[in-house]
Parts: structure tokens; sequence; C-alpha cells
């Protein structure tokens, strides 16, 4: 009977361990995210405390008198994005009607979701690259016959770039989404003499809308933090571009090409307030789509 | 009148079917230009020499990337390290407390885990380790990137475990097997291919990773197996020979992501067929 009772409470004993175990790990995770966040904040605290508000409206990026202002990263980083989220839309609403309604099934959507897979697979460096030797070149031409200066990389490039690499992320959500429409929707509306086009018109895309923008705003949190492609074609000048075709910085290349370089304490502090910035924007754009998307989740 | 607006609404029905086709075949051209310049460019650089031999210095020809090989290789296996255990564990306990406040708020930092930019990781290891430890390390690029796979794992983990039905758990409670051998010896198992492919899909994820590495690893021209000193990974020795100025570097940058390339591509079939084989079915 002792030995019984004793067998149990070993038993419950390593349950309790195990239960605290699982709990512990979760706790790990959330323990990680603050530890980030407050590392970042009470690295870039000299910056915040010495340039305030002017950090941010400052245009002047000058290591050398020890005067940062971002402005002109946030406006390259801005324009390479949302130029890139446009390019990027054009292609990716049509894969995700395509493999949505078209053709959700058989050789062509399997072919289709294959390629799209591979290009969301291929290492950011490669697209850098390839970008720099291939599309740059090609850029330059298209700035000669417009007469502007024929530097290849700057913000066009960076974006044509960037577009191509968040083709798959904006695609397979709306696709997601498009599939999820009920089938009794679209077929009261063919009932009702509706052609295909019509029905994607007036049904489904009205009832994915909201899925697609949620798989936009996550997209263009991937294209703000982009580094690797973006730093090699982007051209790397620390002032406000003035065309979409002059070279630039965005807040990730900026800190990509610098942060080795940073010796005093300052400049350091600088570098991880852009970083923080990023930090806090990525996180409200992808916190703000997946509440979309739950909700979405939720209502259905 | 009435039949020339149905045939408009026809053919406006074609059009658009025939643009949103033509619009999808031209967005995976991309994927084959790359693929046919890497290749063209990059195999006339792949032979035993080019695996298997250092880099040289500038000026001299030749030379080869089996540090950087050896590096990748060395990274993943400490992000490895780091992430599986943590990831599994936190992914068990996310399925099995699925509704509980803790588990709400761990899923929602996981999420924001995943969205962080690699370069911010990039500097969270840094301040981390690579200050405390005075230089660049292995060890540091490894937990940066096993801080990229993690949420990876994670998410992997709670989907598969989800799926499981819970008359699997209660035939094995039924028997009077204890909550933790259950998980262990029942659950687990069961879930094993979707844990698999997490790990694979976190491993893909990194293997290309270069902006996490830059402060972190950094990069070296010597073979490496000491992880607290800098180590070379290919990802690293593209970049850097892509942005030198050198012809000869370039070419053998081209002969690197041909190599990176096909080892990605490697690891996502590798995925695709360990998904098709243990697919569970219930």
């Amino acid at each position: 009977m002792n030995m019984q009772a004793e067998h149990f409470s070993k038993v419950a004993n390593s349950e309790n361990f195990f239960r605290k175990l699982l709990s512990l790990a979760g706790v790990f995770i959330i323990v990680i995210l603050l530890a980030i966040l407050f590392t970042l904040f009470i690295s870039s605290f000299p910056a915040i405390r010495t340039f305030g508000i002017y950090f941010f409206s400052g245009s002047t990026w000058d290591p050398v008198r020890s005067e940062f202002g971002a402005l002109p990263f946030l406006m390259g980083t801005l324009a390479t994005s949302l130029l890139a989220l446009a390019i990027s839309i054009i292609f990716s609403l049509p894969i995700s009607i395509f493999l949505g309604e078209y053709f959700t099934q058989g050789g062509k959507a399997t072919f289709i979701k294959s390629m799209i897979e591979l290009l969301a697979g291929v290492p950011s460096v490669i697209y850098g690259f390839w970008g720099l030797f291939v599309m740059a070149p090609l850029v330059r031409k298209l700035e000669l016959s417009l007469g502007v200066a024929p530097l290849g990389v700057g913000i066009f490039t960076a974006s044509l770039i960037l577009a191509i690499m968040i083709i798959p992320y904006s695609a397979s959500l709306a696709r997601e989404v498009i599939s999820l429409v009920p089938a009794d929707l679209k077929e009261a509306a063919y009932s009702l003499g509706a052609t295909r086009l019509e029905v994607i018109q007036k049904v489904i895309l009205p009832y994915a809308k909201s899925g697609i923008i949620a798989g936009i705003l996550l997209s263009l949190g991937r294209a703000l933090g982009e580094t690797m492609a973006v730093t090699m074609v982007i051209g790397n000048r620390n002032s406000i571009p003035n065309s979409i075709f002059s070279p630039a910085n965005t807040l990730a290349s900026i800190i990509a090409n610098e942060f080795t370089e940073a010796t005093d304490s300052i400049y350091l502090a600088s570098l991880v307030e852009l970083a923080l910035v990023l930090f806090l924007v990525t996180t409200f754009l992808n916190t703000l789509g997946k509440w979309i998307i739950h909700r979405m989740a939720v209502n259905r | 009148m009435e039949s020339y607006s149905v045939k408009r609404r026809i053919f406006y029905d074609k059009l658009f079917k025939a643009i949103i086709v033509f619009l999808t075949f031209c967005s995976i051209l991309p994927l084959f230009f790359i693929l046919f310049f890497i290749t063209s460019k990059g195999i006339s650089m792949i032979n035993w020499d080019f695996l298997t031999q250092l880099p040289k210095p500038v000026g001299e020809w030749g030379g080869g990337i089996s540090n950087a090989l050896i590096g990748t290789f060395l990274l993943v296996i400490i992000a490895s390290i780091f992430s599986i255990p943590i990831g599994i564990l936190t992914g068990i306990f996310l399925s099995e407390y699925r509704n509980g406040q803790l588990a709400y708020l761990t899923r929602l930092c996981t999420e924001i885990l995943q969205g962080i930019p690699s370069i911010v990781i990039g500097i969270i290891a840094y301040i981390w380790l690579v200050i405390p430890l005075g230089s660049f390390s292995a060890l540091s690029g490894g937990i940066a990137l096993g801080l990229m796979m993690l949420p990876v794992i994670i998410m992997a983990t709670e989907e598969t475990l989800k799926l499981i039905p819970d008359s699997l758990r209660e035939a094995s409670l039924a028997l009077g097997v204890s909550y933790p051998r259950t998980v262990l010896k029942v659950i687990l198992p069961a879930g094993f291919s979707g844990i698999i492919t997490g790990i694979l899909l976190g491993t893909a994820r990194i293997a290309g990773e270069t902006a996490p590495l830059l402060f972190t690893a950094f990069g070296s021209p010597y073979m490496n197996y000491n992880i607290l000193k800098p180590i070379n990974s290919l990802p690293l020795v593209i970049f850097n020979y892509a942005s030198s100025p050198y012809p000869e570097w370039h070419k053998l940058a081209w002969g690197a992501s041909l190599v990176l390339i096909i080892l990605t591509l490697i690891l996502n079939l590798f995925t695709k067929l360990v998904t098709k084989k243990w697919k569970i079915q219930f």
C-alpha cells in the first residue's frame, strides 16, 4: 500500500515537473522577446537622449561631426518598399486568383506553386548579386534612354529586386483567402448569370478584401526589413533621394554598411536606434496583419 | 443590343483570364533568369579544387570555398542545438495549453519574433555575445541564426501536434500511461513528420541568411573549427566577393552562388519528400 502511494506521488512529481518545463519554455520565448526590445532600447538610449525628435527630422548623417539625422533613410526605406509593393501587387494578385480560383489543382497549379516556393527560397544575397550584375546594367540602359544619370543602382533597381522577392509572400496569403470564399456565394452569383470575371469582381474580391490587405501588410513588413539584396543595389548614398532613380540608403542597408565601422558610442547608439525603429515598425505591421487574419477566421 | 452586351461580357471574361494567366507566368520568369545566369556563370567554376581549397589572396588565381562550406555547416549545427530543443518544447506547450493566457502571450511573441528583420537579429547577437566575448565568433552567428530558426520550429510543432486526434491521447491515458510519457511516446512520435518538416524549413531559412552574420560570424579567410573565432559562410563569401572590385572574385562569387542555390534547392526538395512520405493521415 505504502509502495503504491509512493509510486503515485512519484508519477505526480514527474508530471508536475513536465508541466513546469513546458511552461518554462513558453516563458522563455516571452523573455527573449522582451530582452530584445530592452536591449535595443538601452543600447540606443544615448542617441535617443542626445538627438530626441531631431533624429527623425534631421537630414544630415555625418559620423565625423557626430550629427545623426535619419530622415534620408526613412525616406529611402519608404520609397523602396512602397514602390516594390506597388510592382509586386501587379503580379501577386493575378497569381493568387490563378491559384485560388482558375486552377485550384492539377498540373498547372502544382507547377506554379512549386515555382513560387522556389522563388521564396532563393537566398537574398543571391537576389542582390544577380540584381547588381544583371538588373543594374539593364536599368542603366533605361536611364540612358531617359536622360537621367546612368548609375544603374538606386531606388528603382532596389524596388524591382524587392518586388520579385515579396511576390511569394503576398501571393500565398491572398490565395488562401480567395480559396476560402464559400462555394454557395459563388454559385449564387453564377446562377444569376454572372460571368466568372463578374464573380471574381463582385463576390470573391470583396469577400477576400481584408485577407488580401493583411497579406500586403505582411509583405510590406518583409520589404522594410530586407537587407542584403537592397544593400547591394541601392547605391548607398546618405542624402534624401530626389528621384526614383537616385541612389539612397534604407534603414537596413545603412546598418549593414556602417555597423562594423561605428567606433564611438554615439554612432553605435544611433545605428541601434535605427534598428529599434525598424523593429517597432515591422512588429506593428505584422501584428496588424495577423490580427486582421485572426479576426476573419473568427468571423467565419 | 442585348446579345451584343452578353458577347461583350463573355469577351471581357476571356480577356481577364488571359491576362491573369499571362501575368502569372510572367512572375515566375525572374526565377528562370536567376537560375540560368547563376548556372551558366557558375558551372565553369565548380570542380574538386573549388570545393576543397582555401581562398587565395587577391592577385593569385584560384582558391576555393572549403572554409565557407565547413563554416555554414558549423553555423547551422550551432543554430540547431540552440533552437530545436527549445522550439519543440515550446511547440508542445502551445498545443497542450492552447487556450491559456500564457500560451496566448507566447504565441504572440513567437509571431513577433518571426517578423523581426534579420539585420536586427544580427545587432542583438552582436550586443549579447560579440561585445561580452570581445570578438566576432561562430557562436554568436549560430545563436543569431538559431533565433531566426526558433519561431519556424515552434509553429511547425504546434500546427502538427494540434492535428493529432484526442482519441490517441485518451487511449494512452486510459491505459494508465502518465501524462509526460503520453506526450513523449505517443503524441510526439505521431507528429514526427511535421516537426522534421519544421526543422528542415528552418534550416532552409537560415542557410542562405547573410545579414545576421555580418557582425557576428564576420567571415574569415582561414579554416576554423573554433566556435569562439570568426568563421566564414557561403552567403558571406558571396556578399564579400560580389561587392569587391576584382573580376576574379566575382567569378568565385558566381561559383559560390551556384553551390548555395543547389544546397537550398536540395533542402527544399528534401522537405517536400519528407512531408509526402510521412504525412500524418487520420
